[in-house]
């Protein structure tokens, strides 16, 4: 990704990888053996750890496992809003 | 959003089932102080709570709760793993074994359903925090009395480990109401309730 994606549309990209790789999860729970699904799943998994680093490096953490992309010297996994606080007050 | 690990937080490996012991440490699973009301109790408490910290502790908290209902429950599976029926009968398994098999179920050890009336979730800090240290040490008196029950190493081992993340959580309620306190009125904590008299301060915690 040569140009960065301002947050909330790197945002709605995790989500929409990430409902890809819990769809074919599922799905190959049921169907281990399927190589088309395997390839999907492997497609969206890189897809969603690429962007989970990228979301991480420049808008803080969404994983316990990406906090080291955002800033090192403090901890950064209470700083950004939670995930209930985007619409309301 | 939730995301599973296909391990457990501290390994349980018991060689020996032993249904009896398994009656008693199925109440830390779906008992009034077990793990499954300690998750529900932090994860339903934090939508509300206005300090960026307590939520951190209360959903990490909350999360490390349901790795612990998992243990609970590798134990108790282990311990009645291939109970013959002679064995069921002979043990006292049979009340829980004709509604469950063999299955795990949340209840305490008296056989009474889980129920969310085992916590609270009152919506004001210095409440929530406390029912929280409370949950925390009680949690703990029930490891102490599972442990004074039980003598195979293979049982108390992890059952140390859990009753030791009690007295860790209990540290962590402790800062986090430390933290809420630091913010309110020193003269009066009861002042006001952030979770309800100041709802726009919940934007910029």
């Amino acid at each position: 990704m040569s140009n960065r994606k301002c947050r909330k549309d790197l945002l709605q990209w995790i989500n929409a990888v990430s409902f890809a790789v819990v769809e074919a999860q599922l799905f190959l729970d049921t169907h281990p053996d399927d190589q088309e699904a395997l390839a999907y799943f492997h497609e969206y998994s890189n897809l969603r750890n690429q962007a989970l680093e990228e979301y991480a490096k420049y808008y803080g953490p969404l994983t316990i496992d990406t906090t080291k992309e955002s800033c090192a010297d403090r901890w950064s996994w209470i700083n950004e809003p939670w995930p209930w606080q985007e619409g309301g007050c | 959003m939730w995301n599973y690990e296909k391990r457990l937080q501290y390994p349980v490996k018991i060689s020996q089932t032993n249904p009896q012991a398994a009656q008693i440490i199925i109440s830390q699973f779906g008992g009034p102080d077990g793990e499954l009301a300690a998750s529900m109790r932090y994860l339903s408490q934090r939508y509300t709570m206005p300090y960026k910290e307590v939520t951190g502790i209360l959903t990490d908290i909350g999360t490390e709760e349901l790795a612990h209902m998992e243990m609970i429950c590798a134990i108790v599976y282990q311990l009645t793993k291939g109970l013959t029926p002679e064995e069921i009968k002979k043990y006292g398994f049979d009340k829980y074994y004709v509604d469950h098999t063999l299955a795990l179920w949340p209840q305490a050890a008296s056989g009474t359903p889980f129920t969310a009336t085992y916590f609270q979730s009152k919506g004001d800090p210095i409440t929530d925090l406390h029912e929280d240290l409370a949950a925390e040490q009680k949690a703990r008196t029930t490891y102490d009395n599972i442990l004074r029950m039980i003598n195979d190493p293979e049982i108390c081992d992890p059952i140390r480990f859990l009753r030791q993340r009690e007295v860790v959580h209990y540290q962590r309620f402790g800062e986090a109401l430390r933290i809420t306190q630091d913010k309110l009125d020193s003269k009066n904590f009861y002042a006001f309730n952030p979770e309800f008299d100041m709802p726009k301060s919940c934007d910029c915690q």
